[in-house]
Protein backbone atom coordinates (compact mmCIF):
# COMPACT_ATOMS: atom_id res chain seq x y z
CA UNK A 1 0.00 0.00 0.00
CA UNK A 2 3.11 2.08 0.50
CA UNK A 3 1.35 4.31 3.62
CA UNK A 4 3.59 5.09 6.03
CA UNK A 5 2.65 3.07 9.51
CA UNK A 6 6.16 3.55 11.27
CA UNK A 7 9.18 5.51 10.37
CA UNK A 8 11.46 2.10 10.53
CA UNK A 9 9.35 -0.70 10.04
CA UNK A 10 7.24 -1.78 7.85
CA UNK A 11 3.52 -4.41 6.97
CA UNK A 12 5.36 -7.89 7.18
CA UNK A 13 3.54 -10.26 4.38
CA UNK A 14 4.36 -13.74 6.18
CA UNK A 15 3.85 -12.10 9.26
CA UNK A 16 1.01 -13.05 11.51
CA UNK A 17 -2.29 -10.78 11.34
CA UNK A 18 -2.05 -9.91 15.08
CA UNK A 19 0.75 -11.28 17.52
CA UNK A 20 0.55 -10.94 20.77
CA UNK A 21 3.72 -11.50 23.16
CA UNK A 22 3.47 -11.68 27.01
CA UNK A 23 1.10 -8.72 27.30
CA UNK A 24 0.15 -7.75 30.82
CA UNK A 25 -2.08 -5.02 31.44
CA UNK A 26 -2.90 -3.66 34.89
CA UNK A 27 -6.05 -0.99 36.01
CA UNK A 28 -4.77 0.22 39.06
CA UNK A 29 -3.51 -2.46 41.32
CA UNK A 30 -5.81 -4.82 39.23
CA UNK A 31 -4.00 -6.67 37.17
CA UNK A 32 -6.55 -7.78 34.02
CA UNK A 33 -4.16 -9.59 31.92
CA UNK A 34 -1.01 -11.19 33.15
CA UNK A 35 0.83 -12.62 30.52
CA UNK A 36 -1.15 -13.21 27.25
CA UNK A 37 0.77 -14.67 24.25
CA UNK A 38 -1.37 -15.42 20.87
CA UNK A 39 -1.51 -15.23 17.30
CA UNK A 40 -4.28 -14.96 14.93
CA UNK A 41 -3.43 -15.75 11.01
CA UNK A 42 -4.53 -14.10 7.73
CA UNK A 43 -8.09 -15.08 6.72
CA UNK A 44 -8.79 -16.80 10.19
CA UNK A 45 -11.78 -16.30 12.52
CA UNK A 46 -10.96 -16.62 16.15
CA UNK A 47 -13.04 -16.51 18.76
CA UNK A 48 -12.30 -15.52 22.43
CA UNK A 49 -14.47 -16.92 25.36
CA UNK A 50 -14.92 -17.44 28.80
CA UNK A 51 -16.40 -16.15 31.94
CA UNK A 52 -16.87 -11.95 32.61
CA UNK A 53 -14.17 -10.07 34.00
CA UNK A 54 -12.20 -12.74 32.59
CA UNK A 55 -9.74 -9.89 30.87
CA UNK A 56 -11.01 -11.52 27.34
CA UNK A 57 -12.38 -7.63 25.87
CA UNK A 58 -9.33 -6.06 27.55
CA UNK A 59 -7.14 -8.43 25.44
CA UNK A 60 -9.63 -7.02 22.05
CA UNK A 61 -9.37 -3.49 23.33
CA UNK A 62 -5.28 -3.96 23.44
CA UNK A 63 -5.23 -4.72 20.09
CA UNK A 64 -5.84 -1.22 18.64
CA UNK A 65 -4.55 0.20 21.86
CA UNK A 66 -8.02 1.63 22.72
CA UNK A 67 -6.56 -0.24 26.08
CA UNK A 68 -2.97 1.05 26.90
CA UNK A 69 -0.71 -2.38 27.53
CA UNK A 70 1.01 -2.14 30.45
CA UNK A 71 3.77 -4.20 29.24
CA UNK A 72 4.53 -6.57 26.55
CA UNK A 73 4.48 -6.32 22.57
CA UNK A 74 1.36 -6.39 19.84
CA UNK A 75 2.50 -6.69 16.22
CA UNK A 76 -0.22 -6.26 14.12
CA UNK A 77 0.93 -7.20 10.22
CA UNK A 78 4.23 -7.35 11.99
CA UNK A 79 4.17 -3.71 12.99
CA UNK A 80 4.82 -2.92 16.76
CA UNK A 81 1.65 -0.69 18.09
CA UNK A 82 3.60 -0.58 21.12
CA UNK A 83 6.27 1.69 19.95
CA UNK A 84 5.54 4.95 20.85
CA UNK A 85 6.91 6.10 16.67
CA UNK A 86 4.08 4.03 15.46
CA UNK A 87 1.18 6.22 13.37
CA UNK A 88 -1.22 4.92 15.25
CA UNK A 89 -4.57 6.40 13.96
CA UNK A 90 -3.36 4.81 10.42
CA UNK A 91 -3.16 1.69 11.99
CA UNK A 92 -6.29 1.66 13.52
CA UNK A 93 -7.82 2.82 10.49
CA UNK A 94 -6.92 -0.70 9.14
CA UNK A 95 -8.73 -2.47 11.69
CA UNK A 96 -12.02 -2.26 11.68
CA UNK A 97 -13.83 -2.36 15.64
CA UNK A 98 -17.72 -3.37 16.47
CA UNK A 99 -18.45 -2.55 19.76
CA UNK A 100 -21.64 -4.17 22.22
CA UNK A 101 -22.89 -1.34 22.31
CA UNK A 102 -22.75 -0.29 18.63
CA UNK A 103 -21.86 3.31 18.98
CA UNK A 104 -23.05 4.74 16.01
CA UNK A 105 -22.96 8.66 15.90
CA UNK A 106 -26.76 9.55 17.08
CA UNK A 107 -26.44 13.04 15.41
CA UNK A 108 -25.35 11.71 11.92
CA UNK A 109 -27.62 9.89 9.33
CA UNK A 110 -26.06 6.11 8.49
CA UNK A 111 -25.12 7.29 5.16
CA UNK A 112 -22.66 10.20 7.09
CA UNK A 113 -21.59 7.32 9.57
CA UNK A 114 -20.48 6.01 7.05
CA UNK A 115 -18.83 8.46 5.27
CA UNK A 116 -17.15 10.55 8.16
CA UNK A 117 -13.85 8.50 8.71
CA UNK A 118 -13.48 7.43 5.06
CA UNK A 119 -13.30 11.49 4.15
CA UNK A 120 -11.64 12.53 6.72
CA UNK A 121 -8.75 9.57 7.30
CA UNK A 122 -8.49 8.07 4.32
CA UNK A 123 -8.92 11.29 2.32
CA UNK A 124 -11.51 10.08 -0.18
CA UNK A 125 -13.54 12.61 -1.74
CA UNK A 126 -17.55 12.36 -0.85
CA UNK A 127 -18.69 10.94 -3.98
CA UNK A 128 -16.52 7.99 -3.84
CA UNK A 129 -17.02 7.41 0.01
CA UNK A 130 -20.76 7.22 -0.74
CA UNK A 131 -20.37 4.64 -3.42
CA UNK A 132 -18.34 2.79 -0.86
CA UNK A 133 -20.84 3.25 2.40
CA UNK A 134 -23.72 2.08 -0.33
CA UNK A 135 -21.96 -1.17 -1.14
CA UNK A 136 -21.45 -2.43 2.33
CA UNK A 137 -24.76 -1.23 3.54
CA UNK A 138 -25.91 -3.85 0.28
CA UNK A 139 -23.45 -6.17 1.94
CA UNK A 140 -25.35 -6.01 4.90
CA UNK A 141 -28.98 -6.07 3.81
CA UNK A 142 -29.42 -2.15 4.77
CA UNK A 143 -29.31 -0.19 1.40
CA UNK A 144 -32.44 1.19 1.99
CA UNK A 145 -31.58 2.90 5.34
CA UNK A 146 -29.13 5.77 4.29
CA UNK A 147 -30.93 8.62 5.22
CA UNK A 148 -32.15 7.13 8.64
CA UNK A 149 -30.90 8.24 12.16
CA UNK A 150 -29.54 5.46 14.34
CA UNK A 151 -32.20 6.21 16.88
CA UNK A 152 -34.89 4.92 14.50
CA UNK A 153 -33.51 1.49 13.64
CA UNK A 154 -33.53 -1.66 15.69
CA UNK A 155 -30.47 -2.89 18.12
CA UNK A 156 -29.88 -5.55 15.24
CA UNK A 157 -30.00 -2.96 12.28
CA UNK A 158 -27.71 -0.74 14.70
CA UNK A 159 -25.33 -3.63 15.01
CA UNK A 160 -25.32 -4.56 11.52
CA UNK A 161 -24.70 -0.63 10.47
CA UNK A 162 -21.79 -0.33 12.69
CA UNK A 163 -20.08 -3.09 11.50
CA UNK A 164 -20.46 -1.26 7.64
CA UNK A 165 -19.10 1.19 9.04
CA UNK A 166 -15.75 -0.60 10.05
CA UNK A 167 -15.92 -2.41 7.10
CA UNK A 168 -16.16 1.02 4.49
CA UNK A 169 -12.64 1.86 5.48
CA UNK A 170 -11.44 -1.48 4.04
CA UNK A 171 -9.87 -2.82 7.17
CA UNK A 172 -7.52 -6.07 6.86
CA UNK A 173 -8.64 -7.28 10.12
CA UNK A 174 -12.07 -6.88 12.32
CA UNK A 175 -12.16 -6.72 16.89
CA UNK A 176 -16.17 -7.56 17.22
CA UNK A 177 -16.35 -6.82 20.92
CA UNK A 178 -19.15 -9.33 21.89
CA UNK A 179 -21.07 -7.87 18.98
CA UNK A 180 -24.41 -9.79 20.11
CA UNK A 181 -24.59 -9.15 23.58
CA UNK A 182 -26.51 -6.20 23.68
CA UNK A 183 -29.20 -7.24 21.26
CA UNK A 184 -32.69 -9.02 21.46
CA UNK A 185 -32.99 -12.60 21.21
CA UNK A 186 -34.28 -12.45 17.88
CA UNK A 187 -32.46 -9.93 15.99
CA UNK A 188 -28.94 -12.21 17.12
CA UNK A 189 -29.52 -13.94 14.19
CA UNK A 190 -29.03 -11.37 11.52
CA UNK A 191 -26.02 -10.03 12.75
CA UNK A 192 -24.70 -13.40 13.22
CA UNK A 193 -25.03 -13.99 9.39
CA UNK A 194 -23.01 -10.70 8.16
CA UNK A 195 -20.74 -12.11 10.38
CA UNK A 196 -20.41 -15.65 8.60
CA UNK A 197 -21.18 -13.97 5.08
CA UNK A 198 -17.80 -11.86 6.38
CA UNK A 199 -16.03 -14.91 7.57
CA UNK A 200 -16.73 -16.89 3.93
CA UNK A 201 -15.22 -14.17 2.41
CA UNK A 202 -11.76 -15.25 4.02
CA UNK A 203 -11.65 -11.47 6.71
CA UNK A 204 -9.71 -12.34 9.63
CA UNK A 205 -11.41 -11.77 12.18
CA UNK A 206 -10.91 -11.88 16.34
CA UNK A 207 -14.43 -12.23 17.96
CA UNK A 208 -15.05 -12.02 21.69
CA UNK A 209 -18.55 -13.61 22.37
CA UNK A 210 -20.61 -15.62 24.42
CA UNK A 211 -22.53 -17.01 21.24
CA UNK A 212 -20.99 -20.96 21.44
CA UNK A 213 -23.07 -21.93 17.80
CA UNK A 214 -21.33 -19.30 16.00
CA UNK A 215 -17.84 -19.89 17.52
CA UNK A 216 -18.02 -24.06 16.22
CA UNK A 217 -19.57 -22.88 13.29
CA UNK A 218 -17.40 -20.39 12.13
CA UNK A 219 -14.28 -20.22 13.74
CA UNK A 220 -11.08 -21.36 12.87
CA UNK A 221 -9.53 -21.34 16.74
CA UNK A 222 -11.31 -21.16 20.02
CA UNK A 223 -9.13 -19.28 23.10
CA UNK A 224 -10.65 -19.82 26.92
CA UNK A 225 -9.77 -16.97 28.75
CA UNK A 226 -10.06 -17.27 32.98
CA UNK A 227 -8.52 -14.88 35.26
CA UNK A 228 -6.33 -12.96 32.84
CA UNK A 229 -4.79 -15.91 31.43
CA UNK A 230 -5.48 -17.79 28.17
CA UNK A 231 -6.49 -21.24 29.70
CA UNK A 232 -6.65 -23.33 26.94
CA UNK A 233 -6.92 -22.76 22.76
CA UNK A 234 -7.29 -25.04 19.74
CA UNK A 235 -9.89 -26.13 17.01
CA UNK A 236 -13.31 -24.96 18.02
CA UNK A 237 -15.02 -28.57 17.84
CA UNK A 238 -12.76 -30.31 19.69
CA UNK A 239 -12.43 -27.87 22.64
CA UNK A 240 -15.83 -27.25 23.27
CA UNK A 241 -16.66 -31.09 23.13
CA UNK A 242 -13.62 -32.51 25.05
CA UNK A 243 -11.85 -29.68 27.32
CA UNK A 244 -8.81 -30.53 28.63
CA UNK A 245 -8.52 -28.13 31.43
CA UNK A 246 -11.11 -28.01 34.42
CA UNK A 247 -11.86 -24.24 34.39
CA UNK A 248 -12.91 -24.69 30.72
CA UNK A 249 -15.22 -27.62 31.48
CA UNK A 250 -16.68 -25.90 34.86
CA UNK A 251 -17.21 -22.90 32.00
CA UNK A 252 -18.47 -25.05 29.38
CA UNK A 253 -21.11 -27.34 31.54
CA UNK A 254 -22.75 -23.42 32.51
CA UNK A 255 -23.12 -21.91 29.22
CA UNK A 256 -23.59 -25.09 26.94
CA UNK B 1 -66.98 8.45 58.94
CA UNK B 2 -65.73 6.29 56.49
CA UNK B 3 -62.22 6.66 54.51
CA UNK B 4 -64.11 8.10 51.12
CA UNK B 5 -65.71 10.38 53.17
CA UNK B 6 -62.54 11.80 55.62
CA UNK B 7 -60.92 12.24 52.29
CA UNK B 8 -63.90 14.57 51.01
CA UNK B 9 -63.83 16.51 54.00
CA UNK B 10 -59.89 17.26 54.27
CA UNK B 11 -60.27 18.71 50.57
CA UNK B 12 -63.69 20.76 51.34
CA UNK B 13 -61.59 21.89 54.40
CA UNK B 14 -58.09 22.76 52.23
CA UNK B 15 -60.73 24.62 49.76
CA UNK B 16 -62.13 27.06 52.78
CA UNK B 17 -58.78 27.87 54.21
CA UNK B 18 -57.76 28.77 50.54
CA UNK B 19 -60.78 31.09 50.31
CA UNK B 20 -60.79 32.82 53.89
CA UNK B 21 -56.94 33.43 52.60
CA UNK B 22 -58.34 35.13 49.51
CA UNK B 23 -61.08 36.55 51.32
CA UNK B 24 -58.60 38.50 53.95
CA UNK B 25 -56.30 39.23 51.50
CA UNK B 26 -59.14 41.23 49.31
CA UNK B 27 -60.83 42.79 52.26
CA UNK B 28 -57.26 43.95 53.99
CA UNK B 29 -55.41 45.33 50.84
CA UNK B 30 -55.31 49.03 50.25
CA UNK B 31 -56.44 48.76 46.67
CA UNK B 32 -55.94 52.52 46.04
CA UNK B 33 -52.15 52.76 47.36
CA UNK B 34 -51.27 49.37 45.39
CA UNK B 35 -52.82 51.08 42.11
CA UNK B 36 -52.00 54.57 42.45
CA UNK B 37 -48.05 53.49 43.73
CA UNK B 38 -47.72 50.40 41.56
CA UNK B 39 -49.91 50.71 38.69
CA UNK B 40 -50.29 54.29 37.57
CA UNK B 41 -51.45 54.76 34.31
CA UNK B 42 -49.22 57.70 32.69
CA UNK B 43 -46.68 55.48 34.44
CA UNK B 44 -46.64 53.46 31.60
CA UNK B 45 -47.84 55.43 28.91
CA UNK B 46 -45.82 57.96 29.69
CA UNK B 47 -42.45 56.19 29.47
CA UNK B 48 -42.88 53.20 27.62
CA UNK B 49 -40.52 54.50 25.02
CA UNK B 50 -37.65 54.99 26.47
CA UNK B 51 -38.27 51.87 29.12
CA UNK B 52 -39.01 49.69 25.86
CA UNK B 53 -36.99 50.87 23.19
CA UNK B 54 -34.03 52.12 25.11
CA UNK B 55 -33.89 50.07 28.57
CA UNK B 56 -35.12 46.81 27.61
CA UNK B 57 -33.23 46.92 24.20
CA UNK B 58 -29.92 47.40 26.33
CA UNK B 59 -31.01 44.87 28.67
CA UNK B 60 -31.23 42.43 25.28
CA UNK B 61 -28.00 43.76 24.25
CA UNK B 62 -25.88 43.25 27.27
CA UNK B 63 -27.13 39.98 27.58
CA UNK B 64 -26.59 38.99 24.39
CA UNK B 65 -22.81 40.00 24.40
CA UNK B 66 -21.88 38.64 27.62
CA UNK B 67 -23.80 35.49 27.21
CA UNK B 68 -21.60 35.42 23.72
CA UNK B 69 -18.52 36.06 25.14
CA UNK B 70 -19.27 34.02 28.15
CA UNK B 71 -19.56 31.17 25.88
CA UNK B 72 -16.05 31.42 23.92
CA UNK B 73 -14.35 32.39 27.09
CA UNK B 74 -15.90 28.72 28.62
CA UNK B 75 -14.77 26.76 25.27
CA UNK B 76 -11.57 28.10 25.67
CA UNK B 77 -11.72 27.01 29.67
CA UNK B 78 -12.88 23.89 28.81
CA UNK B 79 -10.36 23.42 26.42
CA UNK B 80 -7.37 23.79 29.10
CA UNK B 81 -9.34 21.32 31.10
CA UNK B 82 -8.67 18.95 28.56
CA UNK B 83 -5.57 19.86 28.29
CA UNK B 84 -2.58 17.37 28.22
CA UNK B 85 -0.49 19.43 30.34
CA UNK B 86 -1.17 19.57 33.59
CA UNK B 87 -0.79 23.65 34.62
CA UNK B 88 -3.08 24.43 32.14
CA UNK B 89 -5.66 22.29 33.78
CA UNK B 90 -4.23 24.20 37.21
CA UNK B 91 -5.07 27.21 35.47
CA UNK B 92 -8.39 26.77 34.31
CA UNK B 93 -9.63 24.76 37.69
CA UNK B 94 -8.41 27.88 39.16
CA UNK B 95 -10.84 30.28 37.21
CA UNK B 96 -13.50 28.68 37.56
CA UNK B 97 -13.25 27.99 41.29
CA UNK B 98 -12.63 31.68 41.75
CA UNK B 99 -15.65 33.24 39.63
CA UNK B 100 -17.96 30.97 40.41
CA UNK B 101 -17.16 31.39 44.57
CA UNK B 102 -17.31 35.40 43.97
CA UNK B 103 -20.05 37.51 43.79
CA UNK B 104 -21.13 38.70 40.68
CA UNK B 105 -21.36 42.23 42.15
CA UNK B 106 -17.61 42.46 43.65
CA UNK B 107 -16.53 41.38 40.48
CA UNK B 108 -18.63 44.18 38.39
CA UNK B 109 -17.19 46.71 40.81
CA UNK B 110 -13.37 45.09 40.52
CA UNK B 111 -13.64 45.72 36.76
CA UNK B 112 -16.36 49.03 36.38
CA UNK B 113 -13.47 50.94 39.06
CA UNK B 114 -10.67 48.69 40.59
CA UNK B 115 -8.93 47.80 37.38
CA UNK B 116 -9.13 51.05 35.31
CA UNK B 117 -8.00 53.11 38.54
CA UNK B 118 -4.87 50.53 38.97
CA UNK B 119 -4.03 50.34 35.58
CA UNK B 120 -5.36 53.14 33.68
CA UNK B 121 -7.42 50.95 31.94
CA UNK B 122 -10.24 52.75 29.51
CA UNK B 123 -12.46 50.13 28.97
CA UNK B 124 -14.39 50.48 25.13
CA UNK B 125 -18.12 51.45 25.77
CA UNK B 126 -17.16 53.33 29.22
CA UNK B 127 -17.53 51.91 32.67
CA UNK B 128 -20.60 49.72 31.04
CA UNK B 129 -18.23 47.59 28.55
CA UNK B 130 -15.84 47.26 31.91
CA UNK B 131 -18.99 45.89 33.57
CA UNK B 132 -19.86 43.89 30.77
CA UNK B 133 -16.10 42.13 30.71
CA UNK B 134 -17.00 41.20 34.39
CA UNK B 135 -20.57 39.82 33.49
CA UNK B 136 -18.55 37.86 30.51
CA UNK B 137 -15.84 36.89 32.82
CA UNK B 138 -18.59 35.23 35.77
CA UNK B 139 -20.71 33.66 33.10
CA UNK B 140 -17.90 31.94 31.38
CA UNK B 141 -16.60 30.26 34.30
CA UNK B 142 -20.58 28.91 35.20
CA UNK B 143 -20.76 27.77 31.50
CA UNK B 144 -17.39 26.25 31.54
CA UNK B 145 -18.45 24.28 34.13
CA UNK B 146 -21.71 23.32 32.34
CA UNK B 147 -20.41 22.33 28.97
CA UNK B 148 -17.43 20.45 30.47
CA UNK B 149 -20.16 17.89 32.44
CA UNK B 150 -22.16 17.99 28.81
CA UNK B 151 -18.84 16.19 27.41
CA UNK B 152 -18.60 13.91 30.59
CA UNK B 153 -22.59 12.97 29.62
CA UNK B 154 -21.28 11.37 25.91
CA UNK B 155 -20.56 8.14 26.03
CA UNK B 156 -17.24 7.02 26.19
CA UNK B 157 -18.20 4.52 23.41
CA UNK B 158 -18.52 7.91 21.13
CA UNK B 159 -15.02 8.54 21.22
CA UNK B 160 -13.76 5.16 21.05
CA UNK B 161 -15.48 4.34 17.95
CA UNK B 162 -14.31 7.72 16.07
CA UNK B 163 -10.99 6.42 17.40
CA UNK B 164 -11.24 2.89 16.31
CA UNK B 165 -11.86 4.54 12.60
CA UNK B 166 -8.50 6.06 12.65
CA UNK B 167 -9.91 9.47 13.44
CA UNK B 168 -7.49 11.53 15.62
CA UNK B 169 -8.45 13.21 18.97
CA UNK B 170 -9.11 16.85 17.52
CA UNK B 171 -11.45 15.60 14.74
CA UNK B 172 -13.36 13.39 16.90
CA UNK B 173 -13.88 15.92 19.87
CA UNK B 174 -14.54 18.51 16.99
CA UNK B 175 -17.17 16.06 14.98
CA UNK B 176 -18.64 13.80 17.51
CA UNK B 177 -18.28 14.71 21.16
CA UNK B 178 -18.62 18.31 20.81
CA UNK B 179 -21.74 18.23 18.72
CA UNK B 180 -23.19 15.57 21.10
CA UNK B 181 -22.77 17.73 23.90
CA UNK B 182 -23.81 20.98 23.36
CA UNK B 183 -26.89 19.56 22.74
CA UNK B 184 -27.06 18.06 25.97
CA UNK B 185 -25.98 21.53 27.16
CA UNK B 186 -28.42 23.86 25.43
CA UNK B 187 -31.30 23.35 27.89
CA UNK B 188 -28.97 24.34 30.84
CA UNK B 189 -26.92 27.03 29.22
CA UNK B 190 -30.74 28.75 28.32
CA UNK B 191 -31.06 29.19 32.13
CA UNK B 192 -27.63 30.43 32.19
CA UNK B 193 -29.08 33.10 29.40
CA UNK B 194 -31.96 33.97 32.25
CA UNK B 195 -29.52 34.01 35.11
CA UNK B 196 -27.16 36.52 33.16
CA UNK B 197 -30.41 38.53 32.01
CA UNK B 198 -30.87 39.28 35.24
CA UNK B 199 -27.95 39.60 36.45
CA UNK B 200 -27.47 42.67 34.01
CA UNK B 201 -29.19 44.44 36.59
CA UNK B 202 -26.55 44.71 38.91
CA UNK B 203 -24.48 46.91 36.38
CA UNK B 204 -26.68 49.68 37.97
CA UNK B 205 -23.57 50.34 40.36
CA UNK B 206 -21.50 51.85 37.57
CA UNK B 207 -23.33 54.75 36.87
CA UNK B 208 -24.02 54.88 33.12
CA UNK B 209 -25.05 57.55 30.26
CA UNK B 210 -28.90 57.82 29.48
CA UNK B 211 -28.28 56.70 26.07
CA UNK B 212 -26.72 53.08 27.92
CA UNK B 213 -29.49 52.81 30.52
CA UNK B 214 -30.85 49.19 30.88
CA UNK B 215 -34.27 47.85 32.67
CA UNK B 216 -33.04 48.53 36.45
CA UNK B 217 -31.50 52.02 36.16
CA UNK B 218 -34.12 53.48 34.09
CA UNK B 219 -36.90 51.89 36.21
CA UNK B 220 -35.09 53.65 39.31
CA UNK B 221 -34.41 57.20 37.28
CA UNK B 222 -38.27 56.78 36.77
CA UNK B 223 -39.06 56.58 40.15
CA UNK B 224 -38.17 59.82 40.90
CA UNK B 225 -38.76 61.90 37.50
CA UNK B 226 -41.16 61.50 35.03
CA UNK B 227 -45.09 61.38 34.88
CA UNK B 228 -44.98 58.51 37.51
CA UNK B 229 -42.45 60.23 40.22
CA UNK B 230 -42.59 59.39 43.77
CA UNK B 231 -44.06 55.72 43.05
CA UNK B 232 -43.18 52.60 42.25
CA UNK B 233 -44.83 52.34 39.18
CA UNK B 234 -41.90 52.22 36.83
CA UNK B 235 -40.33 48.95 39.01
CA UNK B 236 -43.44 47.28 38.10
CA UNK B 237 -43.20 48.38 34.24
CA UNK B 238 -39.01 46.88 34.85
CA UNK B 239 -40.58 43.93 36.49
CA UNK B 240 -42.78 43.11 33.84
CA UNK B 241 -40.66 43.72 30.48
CA UNK B 242 -37.72 41.14 32.60
CA UNK B 243 -41.21 38.80 33.28
CA UNK B 244 -41.70 38.88 29.40
CA UNK B 245 -38.17 37.91 28.18
CA UNK B 246 -37.63 35.32 30.89
CA UNK B 247 -40.74 33.40 30.76
CA UNK B 248 -40.35 32.65 27.69
CA UNK B 249 -37.17 31.56 27.94
CA UNK B 250 -37.97 29.14 30.93
CA UNK B 251 -41.03 27.51 29.16
CA UNK B 252 -38.65 27.10 25.97
CA UNK B 253 -36.08 25.41 28.66
CA UNK B 254 -39.07 22.83 30.29
CA UNK B 255 -40.03 22.06 26.53
CA UNK B 256 -36.43 20.87 25.75
CA UNK B 257 -35.64 19.18 28.71
CA UNK B 258 -38.97 17.19 27.84
CA UNK B 259 -38.01 16.93 24.16
CA UNK B 260 -34.75 15.60 25.44
CA UNK B 261 -36.14 12.93 27.77
CA UNK B 262 -38.57 11.14 25.45
CA UNK B 263 -35.91 10.85 22.64
CA UNK B 264 -33.68 9.01 25.42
Amino acid sequence: MGEQLHPTQTIDERAPAIEVRDLHKSFGDNEVLTGIDFTVDHGTVVCVVGPSGSGKSTLLRCVNRLEEPTSGQILVEGIDITDPDTELDRVRSRIGMVFQQFNLFPHMTVLRNLTIAQQRVKRRGRAEAEKIARANLEKVGLAEKVDAYPAHLSGGQQQRVAIARALSMDPDMMLFDEPTSALDPELVGDVLDVMRALARDGMTMMVVTHEMGFAREVGDKLVFMDGGVIVEEGDPTEVLANPQHERTQAFLSKVL
Amino acid sequence: MTRRARERALTLSLYAVFLAIVVVFVLLADWEAISENFFLAEGFTGTWRSMILVAAKNTILYTIVAFVGGFVLAMVLVLMKLAPIPPFRWLATAYIELFRGLPALVVILFMGFGVPIAFGWRPPGGVVGAGLVALMMVAGAYMAETIRAGIEAVPKGQAEAARSLGMNGSWTMASIVMPQALRIVIPPLTNELVILLKDTSLLFVLGMAASQQELTVAARNFMSTGPSAGTATSLVFAALLYLAITLPLTQLVAWMERKQKRSR
